[in-house]
């Protein structure tokens, strides 16, 4: 048993733990965040990510006295952060996510949409490619990842501040070449971003 | 109240059609709103089981077996018992009761009585202070087993009675589960007069769902004798039934509570061993007890799809017209019965459509066997011979020298028409799937015609959307709904349906809200509580959606019959002309009339007391009329088809999905981004099983790798694309014309990816899964075929 001081979601916070235990012990167990959701305990699933200095760790593989003097967040202080810097209410990607039917049982999600708020931290307008790629970690049994792909997608659209692409349901009940016309937008929305940006 | 009343003559949505763009009828459903839950769970603020922590709560641990068929001979608990730190150890004796969720199954212990079934058997529980101490206990407690032969060979199994796996003889012959023969038409004449006869062999491989939340409950005691159990279970109702049978306890006294649940598919429909051992853990204890299983532990207790061996003789004309299918089918039951007897049942009953055939004939056997018990996984029993048959069709159609979409419209079998099981079809748009996805996926302009290792490959299928068998023989309601008025302006919904993250609290929410043209945020959702919710028999069968979704457009017109009373008896006009929308309440005659919908509520309160009402859903009287006719009879079949373009690797073997089409016949869509939701999840799971997934039990019993790295679930690298295409056919029975969405989506992507591999690169894969290996074998074999037909020819 030792004493740790953690820094939790902007606040410095003491647990009493015993030292073998991992960082998803001591957040569900000690400090109440049940939010962050433990569905293998051996690094397999992704469901226990948090974000440790701003990049996705996987909680359940990490021993708790590793991650002292760290920032660590988790999906309960998405909110409360993004209304502390002037937004309102939930995160971009915590409501992207809700708008876009991504949260079927919503167990792999807390991880998943920390790992999203991860990758748009460091690249604000990724492509499909990337997203996969950055969300690889985080195992989805109900969506077959599709809203999820589109509820960042979405996030990333409205930062930029112009329309998705229509989802292939929209899509079927548009006019084809409007819909063509809508994907295509997008895209060379994205792109230009991409290249202000220096990524393409 | 039945189906037939529910609706009365003539459709209840008027003259909208699905997807018009000035459809004004519908206010709420349609469209793509949130869910109800959608912001707690992205918020972490979702409460699942495992997220329950009670004052003074002990941890539980189970003691598995280590053999795969054994007698016990005795356990000794003194030293597990003498630990600091643990509280109680319960083994079979406490809980003698043999339960089942079908009742004329009962073969399962909460813990094992005299023997062991399978490596991971539940024989002992532990209580303790914390999860550490509960597992050092498990390793001190002392049990004596007698090994016995076990069987993993399921032919083995079929032939062999002895040492037999169950005991019971009324019901097991050997080790058979179950055995159903039936027939309808002359198969026999069928495969004599026909033009062609194609007959094969197939079989599946077995999957199991691995929902990411693993199996959790809580339970407590209270000092007055309630008990209360927290399960990850999608049917509350069975597990309070199974908890009074076996606890012998006054069912009035048990309250059963789903918490919010981390995905089930079918996996979390059994009463388990878990919610037993907690309930008597805290009886024995007086301590609310908490159970989590490890990963592992979820692997064994599995209830996965079952393992077949299918052989299938379909007789044809020349002009593609199917006129026979005979098929005998061997089922992997593993160690007890499940849903086993359901299975053998829909293995076959489930067939007989989107196609026509005058004659069917099926013989299936589920055998015991020592392996993890299978059970009923996202389209229970028909995955696997829809597969068989679809594959089949595909290689008649190849003899043919007809187009695979051509075949399955030729064979059509119509709407509003009957199976050759007699069941009843109503509405079908099987036919305006198959124009989607042909559409869609450039079907004519590219299959065939794509380079050498690319292909297309096409498939449909149907499923049922609920049953009108209701797992235990009676006439009350199969849903119920209770709606609750407040004077705020709220109405909160009472529900027993099981949201199990496919949507059903908001899919009751959307109807409520469209019924009583209120905000859905005024709309609350108390569900899956049996103190609290009327009966609902749970999230199986593709049920909630058609059922639930039916009870409450039941309770919500009666509470509007009420509503629209008082305000037209206040307003002294007729009540016809009263309407509730967008949150009030207007005379549709004379538009200066009108008040908000709480003011309703008030004047309605007013003149009937407290509002309220309730409102429930009984399937007419459905299915064949012989043994066995009800099982796989439903008041509406959802239809799919779908197209799935491979690439095939031909020097490594390995198959790449790059798309998958998925339409699908849901009748109505209520929200159509969480139909899409349901037919995406769907296909990726059906596209795993093809592929990556098999859930393998070595020949000692154990399986071969289970964790969530060795058993392949995708990731979102691994995931195909999906595009989702909805059909609307508007079944005259289901609310506002919905069916199902969240498992006939996934049959046909098996067979599709098969037929898809034989566009690409000229084989057939019959049995699942396609691994790289078997891929190679079947390229090889192709080429030494071609090598010794050429040689002949050469010769010649
Ligand atoms: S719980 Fe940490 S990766 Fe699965
Ligand atoms: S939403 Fe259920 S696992 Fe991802």
């Amino acid at each position: 048993m030792r004493t740790l001081s953690l820094k939790v979601n902007g606040d410095t916070v003491q647990a009493a733990a015993p030292s073998h235990w991992t960082l998803l012990e001591v957040l569900r167990y000690k400090l109440g965040l049940t939010g962050s959701k433990q569905g293998c305990d051996k690094g397999d699933c992704g469901a226990c990510t948090v974000l440790v200095d701003g990049r996705p760790v996987l909680a359940c593989l990490t021993l708790a006295g590793a991650v002292e003097e760290r920032e660590v967040t988790t999906i309960e202080g998405l909110m409360p952060l993004h209304v502390k810097s002037g937004g309102d209410g939930p995160d971009p990607v915590q409501a992207a996510f809700d708008r876009c039917g991504a949260l079927q049982c919503g167990f792999c999600q807390p991880g998943m949409m920390l790992s999203a708020r991860a990758l748009l931290n460091k690249n604000p307008c990724p492509t499909r490619a990337e997203i996969r790629e950055a969300l690889s970690g985080n195992l989805c049994r109900c969506t077959g990842y599709t809203q999820i792909f589109e509820a960042v997608e979405l996030a990333v659209a409205e930062s930029i501040g112009v329309a998705p692409a229509p989802r292939s349901w929209e899509a079927q009940r548009m006019d084809p070449s409007e819909a063509q016309a809508a994907a295509k937008r997008a895209a060379a929305h994205l792109a230009e971003r991409r290249k202000q940006e220096g990524r393409e | 109240m039945g189906a037939r009343d529910q609706h009365g003559p003539g459709a209840p949505w008027g003259d909208a059609q699905p997807g018009a763009k000035d459809n004004q009828a519908f206010q709420v459903v349609g469209k793509p709103h949130r869910k109800v839950d959608g912001l707690a769970k992205a918020t972490g603020a979702a409460v699942y089981a495992d997220d329950i922590v009670l004052p003074g709560m002990l941890h539980a641990k189970t003691l598995r077996s280590p053999h795969a068929h054994a007698l016990i001979k005795k356990i000794d608990a003194t030293r597990a018992l003498a630990l600091p730190g643990v509280h109680a150890v319960i083994t079979g004796q406490d809980m003698p009761i043999k339960y089942g969720v079908i009742p004329w199954t009962p073969d399962e212990n909460a813990l094992a009585l005299e023997k062991v079934r399978f490596i991971g058997d539940e024989v002992a529980a532990v209580a303790a202070i914390d999860e550490d101490t509960a597992n050092a206990a498990l390793k001190l407690i002392e049990v004596e087993y007698e090994v016995l032969h076990a069987y993993f060979d399921p032919k083995e199994a079929l032939v062999r009675h002895e040492p037999s796996i169950h005991e019971d003889k009324k019901h097991n012959k050997g080790n058979i589960s179950k055995h159903v023969e039936l027939s309808f038409g002359d198969v026999e004449a069928a495969a004599k007069t026909a033009d062609l006869v194609v007959e094969d062999d197939y079989s599946f491989h077995g999957t199991t769902h691995t929902p990411i939340e693993p199996h959790c409950a809580v339970a407590q005691y209270s000092a007055d004798g309630v008990l209360t159990v927290w399960s990850s279970t999608q049917i509350t109702h069975y597990v309070h039934r199974a908890l009074a049978r076996v606890l012998e306890l006054q069912p009035a006294r048990i309250r059963v509570v789903q918490p919010c649940l981390g995905g089930a598919f079918g996996g979390k429909s059994d009463p388990f061993s878990l919610e037993f051992c907690v309930a008597k853990l805290a009886m024995i204890t007086r301590r609310p007890i908490k159970m989590l299983w490890t990963r592992e532990e979820v692997f064994y207790a599995h209830r996965g799809r079952h393992p077949m061996q299918l052989h299938y003789k379909t007789s044809a004309t020349k002009d593609g017209r199917v006129t026979g299918v005979d098929a005998k089918i061997l089922i992997d039951g593993g160690s007890y019965s499940s849903f086993g007897l359901v299975t053998t049942y829909y293995a076959g009953q489930l067939l007989t459509g989107p196609y026509d055939f005058p004659s069917y004939r099926f013989d299936s056997t589920r055998v015991f066997t020592n392996k993890p018990p299978c059970g009923p996984k996202r389209g229970h029993g028909s995955v696997q011979p829809r597969f068989a048959f679809e594959v089949q069709l595909d290689q008649i159609a190849e003899k043919l020298g007809m187009d695979p979409i051509e075949i399955r419209r030729k064979n059509f079998q119509g709407e509003h028409t009957q199976t050759v099981n007699g069941q009843r079809i109503t509405s079908n748009g099987f036919m305006r799937c198959l124009d989607e996805v042909e559409r869609a996926s450039g079907w004519r302009a590219r299959r065939g015609k794509l380079p050498h290792g690319r292909g297309l490959g096409v498939a449909g299928s149907m499923y049922i959307s609920g049953t009108n068998y209701p797992v235990y023989p009676n006439k009350m309601p199969q849903a119920g709904i209770q709606l609750k008025v407040d004077r705020s302006g709220l109405v909160t919904v009472f529900t027993g349906g099981n949201d199990i993250g496919q949507g059903s609290n908001s899919v009751v929410c959307y109807i409520v809200a469209e019924e009583l043209g209120i905000p859905v945020e005024n709309v609350r959702v108390v569900a899956a509580d049996t103190d609290l919710c009327p009966v609902d028999l749970g999230a199986y069968s593709s049920r909630v959606t058609f059922m639930v979704g039916n009870a409450t457009i039941d309770a919500a017109r009666k509470l509007r019959a009420l509503i629209t009373a008082a305000v037209a008896e206040h307003w002294g006009i007729d009540t016809r002309r009263v309407r509730m929308i967008e949150g009030t309440v207007i005379d549709v005659e004379d538009v200066a009339k009108s008040m908000s919908s709480v003011e309703a509520f008030h004047i309605a309160e007013e003149k009937h007391d407290t509002l309220g009402s309730t409102g429930s859903y009984n399937t007419p009287t459905l299915g064949g009329d012989y043994r066995g006719g009800t099982i796989g009879a439903s008041p509406a079949y959802s239809f799919t088809a779908h197209v799935v373009e491979v690439d095939v690797d031909t020097e490594t073997g390995r198959i790449t999905i790059d798309k998958v089409w998925v339409a699908h016949d849901c009748g109505r869509a209520l929200n159509p981004m969480l139909v899409a939701g349901q037919m995406e999840g769907s296909a990726y799971m059906g596209a795993a099983e093809a592929l990556l997934e098999h859930h393998d039990i070595n020949r000692f019993g154990l399986h071969q790798g289970p964790s969530l790295l060795d058993y392949r679930i995708p990731t979102s690298v691994d995931a195909p694309e999906f595009a989702a295409l909805i059909v609307e056919s508007l079944d005259p029975e289901g609310p506002y014309g919905a069916k199902e969405a969240g498992e006939g989506p996934l049959h046909p992507v098996l067979p599709a990816i098969s037929n898809a591999v034989f566009d690409a690169v000229g084989v057939r894969l019959k049995h699942l899964p396609f691994t790289p290996a078997r891929v190679l074998a079947a390229l090889r074999e192709q080429k030494s075929a071609s090598v010794a037909k050429t040689t002949a020819k050469g010769r010649a």
